[in-house]
């Protein structure tokens, strides 16, 4: 599992982390139930503290992605994929919703759109 | 959370010097960084911990128990590393291990040597002849062998190079994945500090300016850089202090998200904490 912080960025670490673990779960690379790294263990291989990988997994666990077991450790959490699906539609949806307004405001045409979705679609 | 270490009201006088009611806080579990100038009281404080600097006025807590009164039990359960070498330079680690057989109870002979061949020591060499790095190695490979559950170190990497600085860090990460255990590091390297330290005290002429989590400190803190003009209207509530230069003002401020909603300033840097510390020795108010 790869997990990229950067030090320069604006984003806080803790939301680095956090972002880049929900994405590994939502992409199924993290499997239901699989046990994450230990708080203390992860936050030496990134060679951070260890309050800023207990935020990430606290905001994690808040958001119902993963579960922690007292003692045991932190696992991915048997959270409906349907739920994390109709989530990132809704993000999805948004962000459409953005660039449609925009699209109107500068008269660019629904096919153009279209001809763009396609290509990005392609692109990977 | 449970505190290894509790400073209640810490008062020191000394001619010329004086540590000003000192509180302070070492949660369990993790890495508390003490960081401020030369001569600003890190090095007091924590020979106040240790007991070592006659008569002070205030409580001293480690492990939940008064320092003074428990000071031989409470010792058996901490690992120190102080500015100036406790041992001789023409020992060699298997000497020193004879010594602290007899001086610990826990002493751990085994992980003692674990830790020598760990941090590639030669056993049979005096350490005079060590590197800086080296001997900084040592030092702390004998204040842990006796499986403390508390590190106090003093400056562990003053005059050290990038890479042994690197190393000893990992040291400490390594020391707390049992989360029993707990280090406080005083340094003027803030730059060590900055990443594995969970807590960050800054102390500055005796006094305690801030005590913060790491995170809380980098990623809000911000340094407003604006002119002349626009620091004028700011409200002397809203920021820390000010670094007036001849071309721009530096403004240290708590929280750059909510200075950026107020006032309609652009450049706000994130601060390091050498950033922080210098803003607040040579800002004014």
């Amino acid at each position: 599992m790869n997990i990229i912080i950067s030090n320069s960025s604006n984003i806080p670490i803790y939301e680095q982390i956090k972002e880049q673990i929900k994405n590994k779960i939502v992409s199924n690379e993290l499997k239901k139930g699989e046990m994450l790294p230990s708080i203390r263990s992860l936050a030496k291989d990134l060679r951070i503290s260890v309050i800023t990988t207990k935020s990430a997994y606290e905001e994690l666990e808040k958001e119902g992605y993963v579960e922690t077991v007292p003692g045991k450790g932190t696992y991915v959490a048997n959270k409906n994929t349907e739920l994390i699906r109709e989530e990132q539609l809704q993000k999805v949806e948004g962000l459409i919703d953005t660039a449609v307004s925009i699209a109107k405001i500068s008269k660019i045409s629904k096919d153009e759109i279209r001809n763009m979705l396609d290509i990005l679609y392609e692109e990977d | 959370m449970e505190n290894v270490i509790e400073i209640k009201n810490l008062c020191k006088k000394y001619s010329g010097f004086e540590l000003k009611d000192i509180n302070l806080n070492v949660p369990k579990g993790m890495i508390m960084g003490l960081i401020g100038e030369n001569g600003a009281g890190k090095t007091t404080t924590i020979k106040a911990i240790l007991n070592v600097i006659n008569s002070y006025d205030g409580q001293i807590k480690v492990f939940g128990k008064d320092s003074k009164i428990y000071e031989k039990q409470i010792k058996e359960e901490i690992g120190v590393v102080l500015d100036d070498s406790f041992l001789s330079e023409y020992l060699t680690p298997c000497d020193i291990n004879k010594i602290m057989k007899k001086l610990y109870k826990n002493w751990d002979e085994k992980l003692y040597f674990r830790y020598i061949e760990e941090f590639k020591l030669p056993k049979d060499k005096i350490s005079k002849e060590y590197s800086s790095g080296m001997k900084m190695k040592l030092k702390i490979a004998t204040a842990i062998s006796h499986n403390p559950k508390l590190l106090i170190l003093d400056e562990p990497t003053a005059g050290l190079d990038p890479i042994a600085r690197n190393e000893i860090l990992d040291i400490f990460q390594d020391f707390i994945q049992d989360e029993e255990h707990s280090i406080l590091v005083s340094s003027h390297i803030t730059s060590d500090l900055e990443h594995i330290a969970d807590y960050i005290t800054f102390i500055n002429n005796g006094e305690i300016v801030l005590t913060k989590t790491r995170d809380e400190l980098l990623e809000n803190y911000g340094i407003v850089k604006c002119s002349k003009e626009e620091f004028e209207r700011i409200d002397k509530k809203d920021y820390i202090k000010c670094r007036k230069n001849r071309y721009e003002y530096d403004i240290l401020v708590e929280n750059k998200e909510d200075f950026k909603i107020k006032y309609d300033i652009q450049i706000i840097d994130k601060p390091s904490i050498e950033d922080i510390m210098v803003i607040y020795v040579k800002g004014e108010k």
